[in-house]
């Protein structure tokens, strides 16, 4: 299926998790948040977390910042 | 400072935890990871900012970041930087809370891309939200106390106000308007944004403030860490001075040496 992870177009598995995502997004092992559709994913939920087509997916992790 | 003892200058408590130094240092504008590891150290700060982005956009430094203030054992405090709405900016806290395990958050909510000055309505709604869902927010704001009251009012464990544009390095631009905020709110104040060099540091805890935050003073300097060694004994001098109840200013001179006993020559 086709989605976004962070602003760029992906396709993943069709039963894809939010784990996966972040995965696939290469994020590090700590320090990482994601939203999808905007709304906050909390870490103990993203492998039961299914995604849909369409959606959006943001991967944060720490950057510099005053 | 000779028999003088560094303690002195007083521990900054916010919500009711010691902070180890008035000095809060921002991470944003480091050239480097090693150059913002020397500004830390050199700093002798104890908690500094950090901002969340898409992690394609931090690639450059993978877990980096955090490996480097987690060894020098500083505290977190993200910030909500980029955000102009109340809804975007408790979003982003709530994924920092995720992201560092702390409920503390810089909370910046910009009004205007030119000057970066927040936004007051926006501003107010997303402390009021955070506050009830658990964080301790310390709001990035203007000069004016009654915004400040307001941002305490609604349950800020801090106010910080800018003392100028943020990144402008102009200094204190109303230092009337700090003092008034300072005796507007009874939460520790602040003064986030817009020094430019140790003077102006002084300057702010001379004016009252508990505590100074900077970033692009000292990572843009030319020798950040000489820069953040120099704002270390800045705001520890202004302190002191603060305390120290300075004379009255004098429109005349006031000689120093006695008349009395002076030779007729």
């Amino acid at each position: 299926m086709q989605l976004t992870i962070n602003g760029v177009p992906r396709d993943l598995p069709a039963d894809a998790t939010v784990a996966d995502a972040v995965a696939a997004a290469a994020a590090p092992p700590r320090g990482v948040a994601v939203a999808v559709n905007g709304a906050v994913v909390p870490r103990g939920a993203w492998p039961a977390t299914a995604l849909a087509a369409g959606d959006r997916v943001e991967v944060l992790s720490a950057a510099q910042g005053g | 400072m000779g028999g003088y003892p560094d303690s002195a200058v007083g521990d900054l408590v916010i919500a009711g935890e010691k902070i180890g130094s008035r000095l809060i240092l921002g991470t944003g504008g480091a050239a480097s990871l090693a150059a913002l590891d020397e500004a830390v150290t050199a700093s002798g700060t104890a908690m500094v900012t950090v901002a969340l982005r898409r992690v394609d956009a931090a690639a450059g430094q993978p877990g980096g970041l955090l490996d480097l203030l987690e060894r020098r054992g500083v505290k977190l405090l993200p910030n909500t930087a980029g955000c102009y709405t109340a809804r975007e900016a408790v979003t982003v806290a709530r994924l920092a809370r995720e992201a560092f395990g702390t409920s503390w958050v810089k909370l910046e909510v910009i009004g205007d891309d030119r000057t970066l000055l927040p936004d007051a309505v926006e501003l107010v709604a997303a402390a009021d939200e955070l506050v009830a869902d658990g964080f301790t927010v310390l709001p990035y704001t203007t000069d004016d106390p009654v915004l400040a009251r307001r941002l305490a009012d609604v349950g800020c464990a801090a106010v910080m106000p800018a003392g100028s544009p943020i990144g402008s390095g102009l200094g204190i631009n109303n230092p009337h308007h700090v003092r008034l905020l300072r005796q507007a709110v009874d939460v520790p104040v602040i003064l986030d944004a817009g020094i430019g060099t140790a003077s102006d540091a002084a300057l702010a805890m001379e004016l009252g403030c508990d505590g100074v935050l900077l970033a692009s003073a000292v990572t843009r300097a030319q020798d950040p860490a000489a820069m953040a060694a120099a704002m270390r004994h800045a705001v520890a001098a202004g302190r002191l001075a603060y305390g120290a109840g300075r004379i009255p200013r004098r429109f005349h001179a006031l000689a120093s040496t006695p008349d009395e006993g002076r030779p007729d020559l």
